[in-house]
């Protein structure tokens, strides 16, 4: 079986500076994927690669069967068949809650609106969030917001999702209702990038850990290798500081 | 030094000075600010493009436009918009057009620059994650402007495009220079038939001055109602 | 296009004479730099006293000041021309208003005070901003110094706002150069009203405009050069600038 996200030999330049070093990674079906890494080291600029937000110069990448670099690819057709959360949430402010789970559906995927509204009613009742429907962005606390991106992006009936560092703009109190959420998807076997710190979570629910430093793909192990028996120097010394707290 | 000041005068021209001459101006000044804020709007996303066939004539486009006086500008597009008219139409001739349609043009035009400058800072306040994560969900350029971006531009923008109209309001008695009975060209006509520059200058400033500070000050009641929600 | 291009006609004689129609229009280059250099010190001193009057600690002056601002800026700066030019010799003294419609240059005179004062507000304005944007410790700590009041602003608050307020301030010259054109209304033979008036003798309208347009953009140019350098010889090292926001002509 072919993966459902395959990178091949990924480099990226910002002028002259290299921020992605020739990384290699696949992930199938159902499969979760966590990528940490210290910051600075490429882990976000990879996500972003992967649905074409950031072009790359060298290498390959395809989403179930589509190559993401090729100029002939339709990007906003591929985009809305992948679900991204972002670090700061990224709700349109000036949109309710319901506007936001129903605009994309009906402008990109040509939902009629009473189609895209029992959607989006059905998602917040998900994520916990139906109260809240015709509520701002900006009456929402940080934990609720995330919770709707996450809505606004499974409204759009992704092939897989990516999630950009999702709690680490969070006060420490609400990470946890993220998180519980994501779980909630890997366990209903959704393909999963996510980019984060929550070690937690890693050895909860992900396949396999991918580590970075510096723009290369040091580590891809099963998470219990990762964890237990980690291959290289760098991930070693990242892990101890990490877990001490 | 009122002694001889002659509100007679003014009452007897009221009629004239509204309905001929500030109908004008207003209707100017509305026009001219609804096609000035498309076009600028345009402009903005030109010069935001990045694509330099677009960012280079529109940024040259708009600092011409803010670099030379009005006035100037009015001249300028005086004699040009009958060659532009005829240009557009074909016609053997350069093309006879009205005072209103002259002056509309230019207005348009001039104030295009200003309100694209308004609308680019306000495009470039939008975060950039905005832009991302439309674009993550599969939206298109002309989507991804037209519900994400530009209503949260022209939203923040608001009382900054208001400020704008009114100091287009108050120009728009430049037309003066070009014979057109807008509100001041109304009040100047009656002024030397009669002789009664100084009470129909005065009027006349008295009236702009109401409708200005009137208008800024709602601006500045807008303003922090707007503050306050965001 | 069935218009007729003749470029040499910058070398014609004007209708004075004396002159050709290149000359003509150095004149007037002449007399908006004169215009806009006198209408802009006018507005920098009113603007500033105006300026301060609205951040010191007395409501009166407070008000005062924004009473200013408020009549400056929401009268067309076309009417505050005719007002100055027009009504106020009527309204004065018999005689002085004789002698001012009387005095040779008067259009020149009238200009200088109306953009002047019209700039002031503007500049009252920036300088009011400027001075809020400063951190209210610099007042409080001149104060504790024992500087009186007066002191605060010349020793402190006020060399630190002109260093902050360049980049604004030059666009409001730039502004006055621009807005001295309304004067033509008045008589004033400026740049622009020599570029109309060379359209009306020759008949070379697109030529007469093309000159004063680039003649406008060369000033444009060295006054903006010029301000740069201003501001590299003022700059004080680890102080951003500061911007104001950009509405009007």
């Amino acid at each position: 079986m072919s993966a459902m996200i395959d990178i091949a030999g990924l480099s990226k330049w910002y002028g002259a500076t290299q921020v992605l070093k020739d990384c290699s990674a696949a992930i199938a079906t159902a499969e979760v994927v966590v990528v940490c890494g210290p910051s600075g080291s490429g882990k976000s600029t990879l996500l972003k690669c992967v649905n074409g937000l950031e072009p790359f110069q060298q290498g390959r990448i395809s989403v179930d069967g589509v190559s993401v670099g090729d100029p002939k690819t339709n990007l906003p057709r591929l985009r809305a068949r992948i679900g991204m959360v972002f670090q700061h949430f990224e709700l349109f402010p000036h949109l309710s809650v319901r506007r936001n789970l129903t605009l994309p559906q009906i402008k990109v995927l040509r939902r009629s609106a009473d189609e895209a509204n029992a959607k989006a009613l059905r998602l917040l009742e998900r994520v916990g969030l139906s109260a809240y429907a015709d509520k701002f962005p900006g009456e929402l606390s940080g934990g609720q917001q995330q919770r709707v991106a996450i809505a606004r992006s499974l409204a759009m009936d992704p092939i897989a999702m990516l999630f950009d560092e999702p709690t680490s703009a969070l006060d420490p109190e609400m990470i946890q209702e993220v998180l519980d959420v994501m779980v909630g998807l890997a366990r209903d076997g959704m393909t999963m990038i996510v980019v984060t710190h929550e070690m937690g979570f890693a050895r909860k629910v992900a396949h396999r850990v991918v580590f970075m430093d510096k723009g290369e793909i040091v580590e891809n192990a099963p998470t219990a290798d990762f964890f237990e028996n980690p291959g290289s120097e760098r991930a070693r010394l990242f892990l101890s500081k990490i877990l001490q707290h | 030094m009122f002694a001889h000041f002659d509100f007679g005068e003014i009452v007897r021209s009221l009629p004239y000075l509204f309905y001929t001459g500030m109908t004008f101006t207003l209707l100017l000044t509305a026009l001219a600010t609804f096609i000035g804020i498309v076009v600028g709007t345009l402009l903005a996303l030109m010069r935001l493009s990045g694509i330099s066939f677009l960012t280079v004539p529109a940024a040259a486009y708009v600092n011409l436009m803010r670099s030379v006086p009005f006035v100037l500008m009015i001249f300028w597009f005086y004699f040009l918009v009958p060659y532009i008219g005829q240009w557009v139409t074909f016609s053997a001739q350069p093309l006879q057009v009205g005072a209103f349609a002259s002056s509309l043009v230019t207005f348009s035009l001039f104030e295009a620059a200003f309100f694209c400058e308004i609308m680019r800072a306000g495009i470039q306040s939008i975060p950039r994650g905005q832009v991302a994560a439309a674009q993550a969900l599969g939206m298109t350029y002309p989507m991804v402007m037209g519900y994400v971006v530009l209503p949260q531009a022209f939203r923040n923008m608001v009382p900054v495009l208001l400020t704008q109209t009114i100091v287009l309001f108050q120009d728009t008695s430049l037309v003066y220079v070009i014979s057109v009975t807008d509100f001041l060209g109304a009040a100047s006509k009656v002024a030397e038939r009669d002789g009664r520059l100084v009470e129909m200058y005065t009027f006349a400033a008295c009236v702009y001055f109401v409708i200005s500070f009137a208008a800024s000050r709602a601006v500045q009641v807008l303003q922090r109602r707007t503050a306050i929600i965001r | 296009m069935n218009y007729h291009w003749n470029w040499s006609i910058f070398w014609e004689l004007s209708p004075d004479g004396t002159h050709t129609y290149f000359a003509t229009l150095m004149l007037g280059t002449a007399w908006t730099l004169i215009t806009s250099a006198c209408a802009f010190t006018i507005a920098l001193v009113f603007g500033s006293i105006v300026g301060v009057l609205r951040t010191t600690p007395y409501s009166w002056a407070m008000r005062l000041g924004s009473l200013y601002v408020d009549v400056f800026r929401n009268v067309p700066l076309l009417v505050q021309m005719f007002l100055w030019y027009f009504v106020l010799p009527e309204l004065l003294p018999q005689a002085l208003g004789d002698w001012l419609k009387q005095l040779s240059d008067a259009s020149f005179y009238t200009a200088v005070v109306a953009l002047g004062l019209y700039m002031s507000a503007r500049i009252a304005e920036q300088i009011r901003a400027g001075i809020l944007s400063l951190p209210r410790g610099q007042r409080l700590a001149s104060l504790a110094l024992g500087m009186t009041l007066p002191q605060a602003y010349a020793y402190v608050l006020l060399p630190m706002t002109y260093r902050i307020l360049l980049p604004p301030l030059t666009s409001e010259l730039l502004n006055t150069i621009k807005n001295s054109a309304v004067a033509l209304t008045i008589g004033l033979m400026e740049l622009t009203a020599r570029a109309r008036a060379m359209q009306e003798f020759s008949f070379q309208v697109f030529e007469a405009f093309t000159a004063a347009t680039i003649i406008y953009i060369v000033i444009n140019m060295l006054v903006t050069f010029a301000m740069r350098m201003v501001e590299r010889r003022l700059t004080i090292p680890g102080y951003l600038g500061f911007k104001a926001p950009a509405v009007g002509h």
